[in-house]
């Protein structure tokens, strides 16, 4: 699927407002993750808006593309990306984590069609996601009517979750089993709630590790739109192992004065904060003049 | 005696003994052979759990995960997402005591059909020792929202419930003991998830067992026929969702309570009918299973004596609430 600069141009434009939106809705909660949301962003956008197969009005699609949130903590990126490609009213956005709401602190399949999985203790998405992968590869292969599943199962994950075990057996069951229909993409940010992952638990070398479990993986930068997407088209046409692409990205991606500062990992922004973040990210850190002012 | 019950009950060296295990095994093939969407997943323990009949039968359908519980509930979790029937199997210890919160997170909460088999439950799994006895694993599973926990008596009871988990469309965890235990019931007793069976009328008493322990139960009414007490026996099989219809209408008619069971009396299936019981009728009660001990090597019968969970501890118990209820005509009867 060739992409042209202008598509590209129009996906960083939605990719500033769906940041726009999760500063405003992070605001109305008074708790929630910002950083690694605003890292995100780009990779949301480009899911939401170019990659996945799928159809926002009917969420239960049979043979709609998998997108498994395993780091349920950034769903805050995935409930804007949901509602700005037609999932529910972009107002919805305004109830993230009050009483009722369908938009969870932590995803629930339960609670809103088209999250896929509950999510938000660690290491738990990897493997979801090898299960459908498993199962529809199943059913390809079974003879009768069995028509090929074409759909793709997509696994966004964080680098700190990488310190679990959990991972690492499911990173083993699909190396094992060639599960090419498996994309995983890591959002390797280098921090975890309480500091630095090479400080933390160091992680490095991914690529090694994951070659070494029978991946393809590919590096990229996770804020560089065209370039994610480029590496989905190449680990689309992996047919022999599952592909992780290890997107680079930075934490607070678009509010520089919080870029890579692992302290807004957990933390919402206040009234002045965003009002100052919001400023920045409507005239793209000065460049342009912002109409809200 | 009823049609639920084999002829020659009470003679051992006639009743055939078999692991509830294999009543899984046959259940899993039985499910297999009825929907393709049954699929069985093992954390390499596929000949001691019997899972391995069902990878005999459906190869393309077993899908082995290695010694890796935690990510066994994912997959599964994963796979019944998609529509298939994900049967998973290890000993209870590890799943489901490894893998708990996976079962919270991915199975309950995301409120999946997938079919939780945990072998090796109790301390009559002997020689092992207490890594390998599980006692809290139905205390683990009846708090999760969603969850239905059964235990059946027998093999032949372990097959019934088995099949019947595999189309209830719901989380399900079933517990299964290693070693070979009387098959006491018939094919003609009926199975349906949360319906007690009361194998023996009486009016004295109510004893209520789950799993293999259900016989020992019958063992102790037997005993106390001979003494004049005529005990009723529930083979309550299903811990989660309780029978309370069932259980209340005999609690009434006797007004005393047994419990029986190989499993931690905190937050297990006698914990759960005291639940029930206290919110509803005021009786005596006494509670037969694990004293908050683990479990340790021997012989399952040295050790089900051990920590008295046999016949006469059954008895005992059944004489004590007898009297606490305080009933003039019984009471004189004991000593």
């Amino acid at each position: 699927m060739e992409i042209h600069e202008e598509q590209i141009k129009k996906l960083e434009e939605m990719a500033n407002t769906m940041r726009q939106d999760l500063i405003e809705m992070l605001l109305k909660a008074g708790s929630g993750h910002t950083a690694g949301p605003l890292g995100m962003a780009d990779i949301f956008c480009a899911f939401y808006f170019h990659i996945l197969n799928h159809k926002p009005e009917n969420p239960f699609w049979e043979e709609r593309d998998r997108l498994i949130l395993s780091n349920g903590h950034i769903c805050p990126i995935r409930y804007v990306a949901m509602a700005r490609s037609g999932y529910f009213p972009v107002a919805e956005l305004a109830t993230l984590r009050k009483f009722g709401t369908r938009l969870q602190g932590h995803p629930e399949r339960e609670k809103l069609p088209g999250v896929e999985t509950t999510s938000g203790p660690l290491g738990s998405g990897l493997g979801q996601a090898a299960g459908i992968a498993y199962a529809a590869l199943m059913d390809t292969h079974s003879t009768g009517s069995g028509q090929a599943k074409k759909f793709k199962v997509y696994c966004l994950m964080s680098d700190g979750e990488q310190d679990a075990g959990n991972i690492w057996e499911s990173a083993m069951f699909a190396g094992k089993n060639k599960l090419h229909n498996l994309i995983a993409v890591m959002d390797r940010n280098n921090i975890q709630i309480t500091g630095m992952t090479e400080d933390i638990m160091p992680l490095e070398s991914l690529r090694a590790k994951y070659e070494a479990f029978n991946w393809h993986v590919i590096e990229v930068n996770g804020n560089n739109i065209s370039e994610f997407i480029n590496a989905i088209e190449e680990a689309k046409a992996i047919f022999e192992k599952p592909t992780i692409i290890i997107a680079h990205t930075i934490p607070g991606k678009g509010i520089k004065e919080i870029e890579f500062d692992f302290n807004w990992h957990g933390k919402a922004p206040n009234k002045e904060e965003a009002k100052k973040f919001l400023h920045e990210l409507r005239t793209i850190g000065g460049k342009i003049k912002s109409e809200h002012e | 005696m009823n049609k639920f019950l084999v002829k020659n009950l009470f003679d051992k060296a006639k009743l055939v003994m078999t692991p509830t295990r294999d009543g899984y095994g046959k259940g899993l093939v039985k499910a297999g052979e009825k929907d393709e969407r049954v699929v069985v997943l093992c954390a390499d323990l596929a000949e001691s759990t019997r899972s391995l009949w069902f990878k005999e039968k459906y190869p393309k359908r077993f899908i082995e995960v290695g010694v890796a519980e935690q990510n066994m509930a994912t997959i599964a979790a994963g796979m019944a997402n998609y529509g298939k029937i994900p049967f998973i199997s290890s000993y209870a210890t590890f799943s489901p005591g490894r893998n708990n919160e996976q079962i919270r997170t991915t199975i309950s909460l995301n409120n999946l059909s997938v079919k939780i088999a945990g072998a090796h439950a109790g301390v009559s799994v002997g020689p092992d020792g207490a890594t390998h006895q599980a006692l809290e694993d139905m205390a683990l599973m009846r708090v999760q929202p969603n969850m239905v926990v059964i235990s059946p008596c027998d093999a032949i009871e372990a097959e019934k419930a088995t099949f019947a988990a595999a189309f209830n469309g719901k989380p399900t965890y079933i517990r299964l003991a290693r070693e070979k235990t009387p098959v006491f019931t018939t094919e003609a007793m009926p199975f349906e998830i949360g319906k007690a069976i009361v194998l023996r009328q009486g009016k004295d008493v109510t004893i209520i067992a789950c799993g293999p322990l259900v016989y020992e139960a019958l063992l102790a009414a037997e005993k106390l026929e001979k003494e004049g007490i005529d005990a009723e026996v529930i083979n309550n099989h299903t811990i989660k969702p309780l029978d309370k219809k069932t259980l209340l209408a005999s609690v009434k008619k006797t007004g005393a309570v047994v419990t029986v069971e190989e499993h931690q009396i905190m937050g297990g299936m006698g914990s759960a009918v005291a639940e029930v019981l206290v919110q509803n009728i005021l009786v005596p009660m006494e509670l037969i299973g694990m004293q908050d001990k683990f479990g340790q090597s021997g012989t399952p019968d040295e050790l089900l004596n051990f920590f008295g969970l046999t016949h006469p501890f059954i008895v005992k118990a059944v004489k004590k609430v007898i009297f606490r209820r305080g009933s003039g005509q019984v009471n004189k009867k004991i000593k």
